[in-house]
């Protein structure tokens, strides 16, 4: 009844007017890449990939790209190795100042990004280092870690500590018990924390343009620069490449984790 | 048992160190930062004054700044509701085969790179952009009206950043609600909209408030819509933190600037725990 309703009417079409806002301009970004010509927007002059060819064949992009991935990779293994011992002391132990030790780790979402890349910029200037990539890498890895605390401190309270007491009462060790039961219960809150952590590093841009030098550039920065110049159809085709990478990278591990999971079910 | 003490301690100490290394020295330095002097060499000079303070609420232009700042916030959260609380209820109430794809669709966004989102509204509103191409092919207009590039674009490119948060707060507070009570306000009699004005609507307001405070927060603290969809005129105290830092290298009054600008979301956060608490909204709510 409801579905043929006048007001439910409304209310799908008021969405899909939501979803056309949302999208339309992600859409055009992927079509205009393809757009031959090389001033102003529209209309387009037929279908060309004459800029993913520039994009493959400068230097600096490529340069980039190689930063994005190294620092995304190297901030995912840091954040999400420290993220685990991390949630493994709140879930599994009791200790004075627990709440307060919780909420100052996760306070790095609470904080703007404008004031950390000020915070340790200032901090780095104190130390007289200039900024290089380890500033980059840090500063990652502080961005990131809450959110790795979060999604693996809420995997970890579903499982039940009982399977860790029985792996002990076998005589396995603490490590062992770590490494033979909770790892592998643990895996896909692991995979989903190191995931989100590539992407939040590889598409950072509020931060990391405060850390980020003409030797040390990811791709937002890279993107960025380029804008000061005009919108090129270049710029189109590089969101494009990024925009591929960083939607269909999560919904493949999605689609991979099921799969994966109905064969070992 | 004994042994087991210090266990948590080791492994909590590289997420520890990491954030007081990284966290909470860097900001106290911002704070210490704050009270120095810029020689005219552009030396800093270690002090305790409150001149990089005084200077930011003297200069009417800094104060501008500030003012501009909290009414573009304000302006998000108003539109990301108005955007925001409709879809969020078409999923609740969606019986459709694809509710569970309509949701992963509008998680999307949040994967695709804040420069990108930003920077995809001038192929929509750019001179030869798809809005101006388009009224021109339709004969409505001869020559592109300039659009980009004032506090509207802002706005713009501040609601396609943060829309998602709002939808899914208000969503996740709609899923929360008792369906029994629904049935329940139908049951006596109330209409469809009676149920939802009287049932639904309140209980979902933990969500929506939820989702204001997030929204206000990452829209005072964030400097790129501006910065790439605004004009001179449109900065924020963003902007104005990332031109003392990064542009005149002025450290001591960027410093000052970022300490107002934690003291400004420290207070929304602080109003809104006291006066927006989650039983203020029912009460404000039961009387009608």
């Amino acid at each position: 009844m409801r579905s043929f309703s006048p007001g439910w009417t409304l209310i799908r079409i008021y969405t899909f007017l939501v979803y056309v806002f949302m999208f339309v301009p992600i859409v055009v970004v992927i079509v205009l890449a393809f757009n031959p010509k090389q001033f102003g927007i529209f209309p387009m002059e037929g279908v060309s990939l004459r800029w993913f060819i520039r994009l493959a064949q400068n230097e600096s992009i490529i340069e980039a790209f190689k930063n994005s991935l190294v620092l995304g990779s190297l901030t995912a293994v840091i954040s999400t190795g420290i993220g685990i011992l991390a949630a493994l002391a709140f879930i599994r132990f009791e200790f004075p100042g627990k709440n307060t030790l919780n909420t100052l780790l996760l306070s790095p979402i609470m904080i703007p990004e404008v004031v950390l890349g000020v915070a340790l910029l200032l901090f780095l200037r104190f130390l007289q280092q200039p900024k290089s990539f380890v500033l980059l890498l840090i500063g990652h890895v502080v961005l990131t870690l809450p959110y790795v605390l979060l999604i693996v401190q809420a995997r970890l309270v579903g499982i039940n500590k009982e399977y860790e007491e029985a792996a002990k009462s076998l005589g396995a060790n603490a490590f062992q018990t770590f490494r033979e039961v909770t790892f592998p219960l643990l895996l896909p809150a692991i995979l989903a924390g190191a995931l989100f952590s590539f992407t939040i590093s590889f598409d950072d841009i509020t931060a990391t343009l405060f850390w980020a030098t003409a030797q040390n550039q990811t791709v937002p920065v890279k993107i960025f620069s380029m804008l000061r110049n005009s919108v090129s159809p270049e710029i189109n085709a590089l969101g494009a490449v990024m925009i591929v990478l960083t939607v269909a990278t999560p919904l493949l591990a999605g689609y991979l984790s099921r799969r994966f999971s109905k064969v070992t079910a | 048992m004994q042994e087991k003490a210090w266990r948590p301690w080791v492994l909590l100490s590289p997420a520890l160190s990491a954030v007081f290394m990284l966290l909470v020295i860097p900001v106290c330095f911002v704070v210490v930062y704050s009270f120095w002097l810029r020689a005219p060499s552009g030396a800093d000079i270690p002090a305790f004054q409150f001149g990089n303070y005084a200077k930011f609420f003297e200069d009417f232009f800094y104060s501008k700044i500030l003012i501009r700042t909290i009414r573009i916030s304000f302006e998000t959260v108003f539109l990301c509701v108005v955007l925001g609380y409709i879809p969020a209820y078409f999923f609740y109430r969606s019986k459709s085969r694809y509710k569970k794809a309509f949701l992963l669709l509008i998680m999307l966004p949040f994967w695709v790179s804040f420069i990108i989102r930003t920077m995809s509204w001038i192929n929509i509103m750019g001179d030869t952009g798809l809005i101006n191409h388009f009224l021109m092919q339709i004969g409505l207009i001869q020559s592109p009206i300039s659009m980009l590039y004032n506090e509207f674009t802002v706005l713009m490119g501040l609601i396609m950043y943060l829309l998602p948060f709002m939808i899914l707060n208000i969503y996740v507070s709609l899923e929360g609600i008792d369906k029994s009570l629904l049935e329940a306000a139908r049951s006596m009699g109330c209409t469809e909209w009676q149920a939802f004005r009287e049932v639904t609507l309140p209980l979902s307001l933990p969500g929506v408030s939820a989702g204001c405070l997030l929204v206000f927060v990452l829209t005072a603290g964030t400097y790129l819509p501006p910065m790439i969809l605004g004009g001179p005129g449109n900065d924020m105290i963003g902007n104005l933190i990332f031109k003392r830092i990064i542009g005149t290298l002025d450290w001591p009054f960027g410093s000052a600037i970022s300490v107002i600008l934690l003291f400004l979301l420290f207070v929304i956060v602080w109003v809104y725990n006291r006066y927006l608490g989650i039983n203020q909204i029912f009460k404000s709510f039961q009387g009608n």
